[in-house]
């Protein structure tokens, strides 16, 4: 294919990316080092109670917000440097807890941008093993299955991944809800009363319940329909030479499936690293953090109508940074690749 | 056959395999079941603690007539369709396009095109609305100049007067949203198109078809499951967001996913419970019909294409 063709083919793509993603990235990078602030003039106001022999007088100054022509408070946008990174990393907080008696680790980890990096990581690692895992055992639980009930089973299977996630993670939290059904199922194997709502670990676990039960049917989908390929004259062999059903899977069926695995982790890393809608479902704010929730929380308007823009510019460039480190060995993988297959 | 019989699996496999399949089956469907059954059901019977009473308690619509009719819903839904349906047009056009030249493409030019579209995906949206945020709260004056200007602003004022203020505009969201999905969606087409063999536009080429007429008349008819197994995901994607409609959308113009909001902040009444969860219900349904329908082809087309890539 041709130069021109081919930027012809690509135009409108491309130029959706550039306007709406990297246009938008640029100007966020912008905003984390400036802020907007009302103007404020600083007068000096003498105000004077009447008294005996002399009016008692106090000068002080105050703070007036400049207003405009148009009746509005002029405002004005300057550079600031790190600062807004600082006020959302809380170095301050950070430096105190690391100090004597500060509490360490457990301190930082109360801060919101920690909690909230805390969090995420450990839900991202925690899940994918488990999404990989129960994925695969489906799929292969599924092509053993007669070929008549395999149609029904996938469809089953498929309904946790296409909800909405806020649905989802609602329709779990209503199992457990007060006297839900679950929670008077456990309330029953422990003989005691439990509130799965109170405490930050009992949402947590229910979080990553919820996250494996919505991303395993799209680890199944993908296995499922590789295990279709896999060579059955390989497989033949394996077994004339007496190779016993666990070794088949390990030598025959994994590595075949290997590329899909690394693809499923790959999506897999960047969905739960955006982990937001589940804590949305669980309305678990008030215990559970995550980067993309915090970043959110700043963007939503205030009481007084305001949103902290400068600090959910600062805090989505971490939240950046963070995701690129996580994929940093994954591209150098495919660069390697690459490169290697260009050179034949 | 032999080869069968060496294959087949012994008992206490088949046993233990369709055991546990039993038992994710269960836990696949048992919470949607249970919030379906709960929606049909009056506040005493849905919430009380015998399950008993929320499997034979009395049905009723009551909850749902709240919903749809005193609630309105059915503004939301229609805002959820009317993007969904953008969404899902414009990305399968112009990821079509981009991903067939990207497949007959080997340039590394090309490569560092779906390289940018790979880090592309992986930014959480959040990043993205941040950006968004101050420039469509004040789009009318960031757009004045081109109304203003000779050159552009008789082509801009055919469509309005004033420059829009793309805060709270459905198509505003559409494009968007069009733009986060694209980087998924041209690297599925481009698997799909890459099991393609090139002889077929080659041939159409010697035929005497343009680039644009070969990929057309020629390679279109046969991806058909591609399309409609992308085209699935751009759905999911665009009918399932919240944190970018949320955020950019106002009262008027907010689909169904974050308008469930008002029904769970306002939890008071044991009624208004279950009208949140007729309220999820409504919004699962379409979901539900859609895999009914496409099935066969999500399975198939991920077979066909996009697992190899």
């Amino acid at each position: 294919m041709k130069g021109r063709t081919f930027a012809l083919f690509v135009a409108p793509s491309l130029a959706m990316m550039l306007i709406f993603i990297a246009l938008p990235l640029a100007s966020v990078f912008w905003q984390s080092f400036h802020e907007t602030r009302a103007v404020v003039t600083r007068t000096e106001v003498e105000s004077c109670t009447p008294g005996f022999l002399a009016p008692t007088c106090t000068r002080e100054t105050r703070t007036v917000p400049r207003i405009g022509a148009d009746g509005r408070p002029v405002t004005e946008t300057v550079f600031v440097g790190l600062d807004v990174y600082r006020r959302v990393l809380q170095t301050d907080a950070v430096a105190k807890a690391l100090g004597a008696g500060g509490g360490g680790l457990s301190a930082i980890l109360g801060i919101d941008f920690w909690k909230a990096l805390r969090f995420t990581l450990t839900f991202t690692l925690i899940t994918l093993p488990l999404v990989i895992g129960l994925g695969l055992l489906i799929a292969l639980a599924v092509n053993n299955l007669v070929k008549a009930l395999r149609g029904p089973a996938i469809f089953i299977t498929l309904l946790p991944f296409i909800i909405t996630p806020v649905i989802g993670a609602l329709s779990i939290r209503w199992l457990f809800l007060g006297d839900g059904i679950l929670t008077r199922a456990i309330e029953w194997v422990l003989a005691r009363d439990i509130s799965m709502f109170a405490q930050g670990w009992t949402i947590e676990i229910m979080m990553l319940i919820y996250k494996v039960w919505h991303v395993a049917p799209f680890a199944f989908v993908v296995f499922y329909a590789a295990l279709q390929t896999v060579d059955q004259d390989t497989l033949e062999s394996a077994i004339v030479d007496g190779a016993s059903r666990l070794e088949r899977l390990r030598y025959v069926v994994i590595p075949h499936l290997m590329p899909l695995i690394v693809f499923v982790a790959l999506i897999h890393l960047m969905d739960s690293y955006r982990v937001f809608d589940e804590i949305v479902g669980f309305s678990a704010q008030a215990h559970v953090l995550s980067l993309q929730y915090l970043t959110y929380s700043f963007l939503t308007p205030d009481e007084t109508g305001n949103r902290a823009v400068a600090r959910a510019a600062a805090s989505s460039m971490l939240t950046m940074i963070g995701i690129v480190i996580l994929l940093v060995p994954l591209l150098m993988r495919t660069w390697r690749t690459h490169r290697s297959a260009r050179r034949g | 056959m032999a080869t069968t019989r060496t294959l087949a699996h012994p008992l206490w496999l088949k046993l233990t395999s369709n055991g546990f399949l039993m038992l994710w089956l269960v836990a696949a469907i048992f919470p949607l079941l249970w919030i379906t059954l709960m929606s049909f059901r009056a506040p005493v019977d849905a919430l009380s603690a015998h399950p008993l009473d929320v499997i034979f308690g009395k049905t009723t619509f009551d909850h749902y007539k709240a919903v749809w009719v005193t609630h309105g819903f059915w503004r939301n839904f229609l805002n959820s369709l009317m993007i969904t349906a953008g969404v899902v047009t414009i990305s399968l056009t112009v990821g079509t396009l981009a991903g067939y030249a990207l497949a007959r493409a080997n340039s590394n030019l090309a490569f560092w095109l779906l390289i940018m579209a790979l880090v592309f995906r992986a930014l959480p949206h959040s990043v993205l609305v941040t950006g968004y945020l101050p420039p469509f709260l004040n789009s009318r004056e960031l757009l004045a100049p081109l109304w203003e200007s000779g050159l552009t602003g008789w082509l801009f004022r055919l469509f309005s007067d004033m420059p829009p203020t793309l805060y709270g505009q459905p198509w505003a969201i559409i494009l968007v949203l069009v733009a986060i999905n694209q980087p998924f969606t041209i690297w599925m087409m481009r698997s799909f198109f890459m099991n393609i063999p090139t002889e077929l536009d080659e041939a159409a080429r010697v035929d005497g078809c343009t680039h644009f007429g070969a990929f057309w008349r020629v390679i279109m008819p046969v991806m058909w499951p591609g399309v409609i197994t992308t085209g699935l995901f751009s759905f999911l994607l665009a009918y399932n967001d919240y944190l970018v409609t949320a955020l950019l959308l106002d009262a008027q113009s907010q689909t169904m996913v974050p308008a469930i909001s008002q029904f769970l902040n306002r939890d008071t009444r044991a009624s208004d419970q279950i009208e949140a969860i007729a309220a999820a219900v409504s919004i699962t349904a379409p979901l539900f019909l859609l895999v009914m329908v496409f099935q066969r082809q999500i399975v198939s087309g991920l077979t066909a294409g996009a697992v190899k890539g």
